[in-house]
């Protein structure tokens, strides 16, 4: 028997939900709320006087083609991010998910680089490839490629791809881990004695039982790399060299902190929302349907 | 032929427990030997090691006529039934029983055929386009056996494949299991910790104790001779009544032909009769509880009135009231002697 407290307040389920929303209310809707009606307004560049203009903010915006070259830019960057981080995190957590020696202190040092602030990672990757000084730079010049994230664009995204998924597959790691010890170990030996070879058994058993955790991740490494990336692009090559590392959420900081146009930038991050919101729901109405549970 | 043959098996694990202390094992082509014993007697490991789950620390394993040591479980011809089915939860229930011939690279319409067969066989055609979080437990249960049977392996594994199913459907399941086995004439080994199911299934019955074979044999042997005292408690319900007899004697006891030393008496329920006649084994016992279960009755009863605990059984249903004094026999041929210090048989 299933054994439920059912609470009879009217009051009780909102006082427990109160906290949640507040945080999601005051953190979320309301700087988005503001975004929102900041992208009809244009203010001067003093800030002393503000007119409401309609959809003039996004009609310039996509009138512009640096605008959808960032959005080129971010498809390009979130796609490899994305595929990157979860597939080098299911190759690791697969191998940790094996009978292997010191697979404690193995597990443990794969989650650090999650303990790790983007701009920090940034900063780190940047020393390691910086052009003159990194120790990266240096072996790779030795071995007669010229490296330089600061004059050639592929280089920058390379640089800032690698550092995104470095941080990133820390946290998918986790999940997929947890995800792979939730399967029943007779399923996998069913499979083994029905025989299947490891890489079989990979696709056709694990793979489809882990389909959930890849699912939820793929949400989650969506919305990481379109937003939580700036601290890392802001770091390693603000954006540069030429915008070649310039994704919509950099360019939104860079149009409306160092450019001045706030409402310009409100138009962009609203876009982005948007972008977001939808890339999510085109992820729950057709990617969902395939996922065993 | 596809005989299975154990030489001295062991298991041993890193930090050094010794699941399996040397097992030697043959059983024919197309019998059915049932591994029984408590939990943690080696016996689930033993079955492990010759699917190729486990790996063998010593000795041999061999199906047929091959040493399957260091083969890979794909590669010995083997299915498994598992105690929670494993089936796979993403797959339909065709796919289930389909999964291992494709993995074969078994021609599709020969797949289509044998999963037919077997569907029709185990009875589970109307779910075959089910899955199987979608089917009753005795359902699934008829899959696993289902995906066991398509492959037409030489060797069956059945690893408790009945424990999670309810007391009805474990007896209609154990009797299906037996026919379709005696149909395949299919090798078989069997692990169960329930000696009922043991007794009625097995052609060879296995009875281990902490990592070794105590006694293997036909059920029946294993019954009228138990060669340890282990066996002898182990098998039948309710268990042998087993008695401590110091060299000084038990009051309450009396035995035609006195023993000499130390051992352990050993008789079961159904072979004391209550009767004042003088027998082989003359016991005098207070009773202290009674249970019919219909067509006979059990009387618990304290040996020469604060001793240990004796248990008669007697058809029928006509129970004597608790406190009273009885006196019980048996004929000298039920009667079992151990050794106490190596619980070994002694007549």
């Amino acid at each position: 028997m299933e054994k439920r407290v059912v609470f009879n307040g009217r009051l009780l389920p909102y006082l427990l939900l109160a906290p949640q929303l507040l945080i999601t209310l005051v953190f979320f809707y309301w700087p988005a709320g503001q975004a929102v009606i900041q992208s009809f307004l244009v203010q001067d560049a003093f800030g002393l006087s503000t007119e409401f203009v309609w959809f003039e903010n996004y009609q310039v915006l996509f009138s512009k083609p640096d605008y959808y070259k960032s959005m080129l830019t971010t498809a390009i960057f979130s796609s490899l991010v994305a595929f990157f981080s979860l597939s080098i995190a299911l190759l690791l957590a697969v191998q940790a998910d094996r009978h292997i020696k010191f697979a404690a202190g193995y597990k443990t040092l794969l989650i650090w680089p999650y303990a790790v602030a983007p701009a920090v990672a940034g900063v780190l990757w940047l020393f390691m490839f910086q052009p003159s000084l990194g120790i990266i730079s240096q072996a790779v010049r030795v071995a007669g490629f010229e490296w330089n994230p600061l004059l050639r664009q592929d280089h920058a995204m390379t640089l800032v791809v690698m550092s995104a998924t470095w941080k990133q597959i820390s946290y998918n790691f986790l999940f997929f881990l947890a995800g792979l010890q939730a399967i029943p170990k007779s399923v996998i030996e069913a499979a083994a004695i029905d025989g299947a070879r490891p890489a079989r058994r990979f696709w056709t058993i694990i793979f489809p039982l882990l389909s959930p955790t890849t699912f939820f991740l793929l949400v989650v490494n969506i919305v990481y790399v379109f937003f939580d990336t700036f601290g890392i692009i802001d770091a390693a090559t603000q954006g540069g060299p030429a915008k070649g590392t310039e994704t919509m959420v950099y360019k939104v900081y860079s149009d409306g902190r160092s450019g001045g146009d706030l409402g310009g930038s409100a138009a962009q991050s609203v876009v982005l929302m948007v972008i977001v919101i939808v890339l999510t729901a085109i992820q729950f109405r057709y990617v969902e349907r395939k996922v065993q549970y | 032929m596809s005989e299975v043959r154990l030489q001295s098996v062991r298991k041993v694990y890193p930090g050094g427990v010794e699941a399996v202390k040397g097992v030697s094992l043959e059983i024919a082509d197309g019998q059915f030997c049932v591994l029984v014993g408590p939990s943690g007697c080696g016996k689930s490991t033993l079955l492990r090691m010759v699917a190729g789950l486990e790996t063998i620390s010593g000795g041999t394993c061999s199906i047929g006529d091959r040493e399957v040591n260091e083969v890979e479980p794909a590669d010995r011809d083997i299915a498994m039934v598992f105690q929670n089915y494993a089936l796979y939860p993403h797959m339909s229930v065709y796919d289930n029983m389909a999964y291992g011939l494709r993995n074969r690279g078994t021609p599709k319409d020969e797949i289509d055929r044998r999963v037919r067969e077997a569907a029709r066989i185990l009875e589970v055609e109307p779910f075959l386009e089910r899955k199987p979080r979608a089917l009753s437990g005795g359902q699934r249960q008829r899959v696993a056996m289902g995906r066991a049977i398509v492959r037409k392996p030489k060797v069956f594994l059945f690893d408790e494949p009945l424990s999670n199913l309810d007391a009805k459907l474990r007896i209609q399941m154990r009797v299906e299991i037996k026919k379709l086995q005696r149909a395949l004439a299919t090798t078989s080994i069997y692990v169960t910790h329930d000696q009922l199911e043991a007794m009625t299934l097995a052609d060879q019955l296995v009875v281990m104790n902490k990592g070794q074979v105590e006694q293997a044999g036909a059920p029946i042997t294993l019954y009228e001779r138990p060669m340890t005292i282990f066996v002898a408690g182990f098998i039948g319900a309710p268990p042998m009544n087993l008695l401590d007899m110091p060299a000084t004697g038990v009051p309450g006891l009396s035995l035609a032909t006195p023993v000499a030393g130390p051992v352990t008496l050993g008789v079961r329920p159904e072979h004391l009769e209550l009767s004042a006649e003088a027998g082989a084994l003359a016991i005098d016992l207070t009773v202290t509880a009674v249970e019919a279960v219909g067509a006979e009755s059990y009387i618990y009863g304290a040996l020469g009135g604060q001793g240990p605990e004796i248990i008669v059984r007697i058809p029928g249903r006509d129970l004597p009231a608790i406190g009273t004094s009885l006196r019980a026999v048996a004929r000298s041929e039920n009667l079992h002697f151990f050794s106490r210090e190596t619980g070994i048989r002694l007549n």
